[in-house]
């Protein structure tokens, strides 16, 4: 039960419930080396690491999503390239490089 | 040439209305944001995610199983463009975001089956991290195998409150209580509506009484206080008020709120459709003949963005629009299945009123109420006390005039989230019934969209 490690030994607010045989997929969140699922939405690859997606642009507060149906828009998250992505409606892929501290509205 | 017809939506509606223009000989384009058929309700995992049906839909596998089967064998016979996000619509023409880039499509005919969306009453700490919508829970679980937290609590009214909150426990997950603003008391008096619904009122019983037996706490009648954050900054504690006023506290990790369904209306509006106020649903929404078609030539309506009334009528409805558009284009023979299918639809009516008016009413008190201090919309951070000042102090008596004052409703999503709460704050200011403070006008872009959907040539 190599694979539920993933889910039982993050800090993450997601918590996986099933289907976790499969195969890795490395990516790194505000530089730190971290691994999703393949299969994973950015949201959840992040979301089973950490606790939030983005530093709210009015004020700084953090942010985790909210619909995730792709409706709200509270989702966006930038990448180290500039550009943003909707965390919920983005399948994470090999070595994306997603920031969650960044405030400038992603 | 023959006519271009273009079904915007994959769910429940948006495939039985493809399913019925194909067996006429018909080929619509098909555009659907998700990468598969399917909507929410019928939300398949991505490729990699491979479950058991019985799993992800319960008892509504066979009718998952049905719809996917059934748009997975219309795949040769219509132009299905999925990951496209429609974020325009003027004079006949579609601007459409797709996964190769913008494009722009003419229709001549144009079903409009673009669904529903979580209705959201905000209370203190609603923007908390772990704080997510009911259908946002369902997602992570059905799209994602993964759970909003450990110990989740649900709150809010409504069928999908119970449905998620029951999905939940049956996924292992250890749910620390259902927390309903309907009281128990309107839930009897609809009871005889609510038969009328059947294997739907009997499904609902079903989620009710495991989740009872599984010693989950279930509460009717509560007022939500405050989401509360622990030290690491997300949910850790919801307050609430019980039926007889008592201050309560339930540690968890998560929460998923939710106060029935809004439609999800701006390509009518685009389109220049004519609204409605539905008081059932305390929405203002396209109007369409009792056969799908609106009053715009050519445009026609299905599933619940047309109005919320579940699934099973969006199918119905789906089929509806497409033998009204039909009949327009001259087939007889579509027009006895219309009246077939409107005697079935009729039926989705009575049950609706009862669970919208009598077992899980909208709490409109609750959103009207809302403490000065507290962020109606989450985009762009504004209060409904500045929502309130745009009232007193600017005179704003409608929602797009108080839109202007205070940028409510202006933000990424376009008002779909504070919408339904912030009507109802600014009538409650005016003291004029929901209705007259208007609805947010669709405006494109209607979903956020690159620059270069602008820069580039797009094409059709």
């Amino acid at each position: 039960m190599n694979d539920v490690s993933v889910a039982e030994h993050s800090q993450g607010q997601l918590r996986r419930v099933a289907a976790t045989d499969r195969p890795r997929v490395p990516f790194t969140l505000n530089g730190d080396p971290m691994q999703a699922l393949e299969g994973d939405t950015v949201l959840t690859a992040i979301l089973t690491n950490a606790k939030h997606l983005r530093r709210f642009e009015f004020g700084g507060e953090p942010r985790a999503g909210f619909c995730l149906i792709g409706a709200c828009q509270d989702c966006w998250v930038r990448q180290t390239s500039g550009a943003s992505l909707r965390a919920c409606t983005t399948l994470i892929e090999p070595d994306m490089q997603l920031l969650t501290e960044s405030n400038d509205g992603a | 040439m023959a006519p271009r017809v273009v079904i915007i939506g994959a769910g429940p509606a948006g495939v039985r209305a493809a399913e019925t223009l194909v067996q006429a000989g018909i080929r619509p384009t098909v555009i659907d944001e998700a990468p598969a058929s399917g909507g929410q309700i019928y939300r398949r995992p991505p490729s990699a995610i491979r479950r058991d049906p019985e799993a992800l839909y319960g008892f509504e596998a066979k009718r998952a199983g049905n719809q996917h089967r059934t748009f997975d064998s219309l795949r040769d016979q219509v132009d299905y463009w999925p990951n496209a996000a429609v974020w325009s619509a003027h004079q006949r023409t579609l601007s459409v975001m797709t996964s190769v880039g913008p494009k722009e499509l003419r229709w001549d005919h144009l079903i409009l089956a673009t669904g529903a969306m979580d209705r959201v009453v905000p209370f203190e700490g609603w923007t908390l991290p772990g704080f997510y919508t009911l259908g946002g829970a369902q997602v992570a679980l059905k799209y994602q195998a993964s759970a909003i937290g450990e110990r989740p609590v649900f709150i809010g009214t409504g069928p999908l409150l119970y449905l998620v909150a029951y999905q939940y426990a049956a996924a292992g997950v250890d749910v620390r209580a259902v927390l309903d603003t309907a009281s128990f008391a309107g839930k009897c008096r609809a009871l005889p509506g609510l038969a009328s619904g059947g294997r739907t009122f009997l499904k609902g019983l079903y989620y009710i009484l495991r989740l009872r037996a599984l010693g989950v706490q279930l509460a009717a009648g509560i007022k939500p206080v405050s989401a509360n954050a622990g030290p690491d900054g997300s949910v850790s504690e919801i307050a609430w008020r019980d039926s007889r006023g008592r201050e309560r506290r339930t540690a968890c990790d998560a929460l998923a709120a939710g106060f029935g369904l809004r439609s999800e209306t701006q390509l009518a509006d685009l389109c220049g459709v004519s609204f409605v106020f539905d008081p059932v649903q305390r929405q203002w929404l396209p109007g369409q003949d009792g056969e799908g078609r609106a009053d715009v030539e050519g445009v026609y309506l299905a599933g619940d963005g047309t109005a919320v009334k579940g699934a099973d009528a969006a199918e119905l409805s789906g089929a509806r629009a497409a033998h009204a558009l039909l009949c327009d284009l001259g087939r007889a023979e579509s027009a006895r299945e219309l009246k077939a299918l409107n005697r079935r639809l009729g039926w989705f009516d009575r049950f609706r009123r009862s669970l919208e008016l009598d077992a899980f009413p909208f709490p409109a008190g609750l959103a009207a109420g809302a403490a000065d201090d507290l962020t109606i919309c989450r985009c762009e951070a504004v209060t409904a006390g500045e929502l309130r000042r745009s009232v007193r102090d600017l005179h704003a008596t409608e929602l797009n005039r108080a839109k202007a004052f205070t940028r409510v409703g202006m933000g990424r999503c376009q008002g779909r989230v504070c919408g339904p709460a912030a009507a109802e704050i600014l009538a409650e200011s005016l003291g004029v019934p929901l209705e007259a403070v208007g609805r947010l006008r669709g405006q494109a872009p209607i979903k956020p969209v690159p620059m270069t959907a602008f820069l580039d040539g797009a094409t059709s």
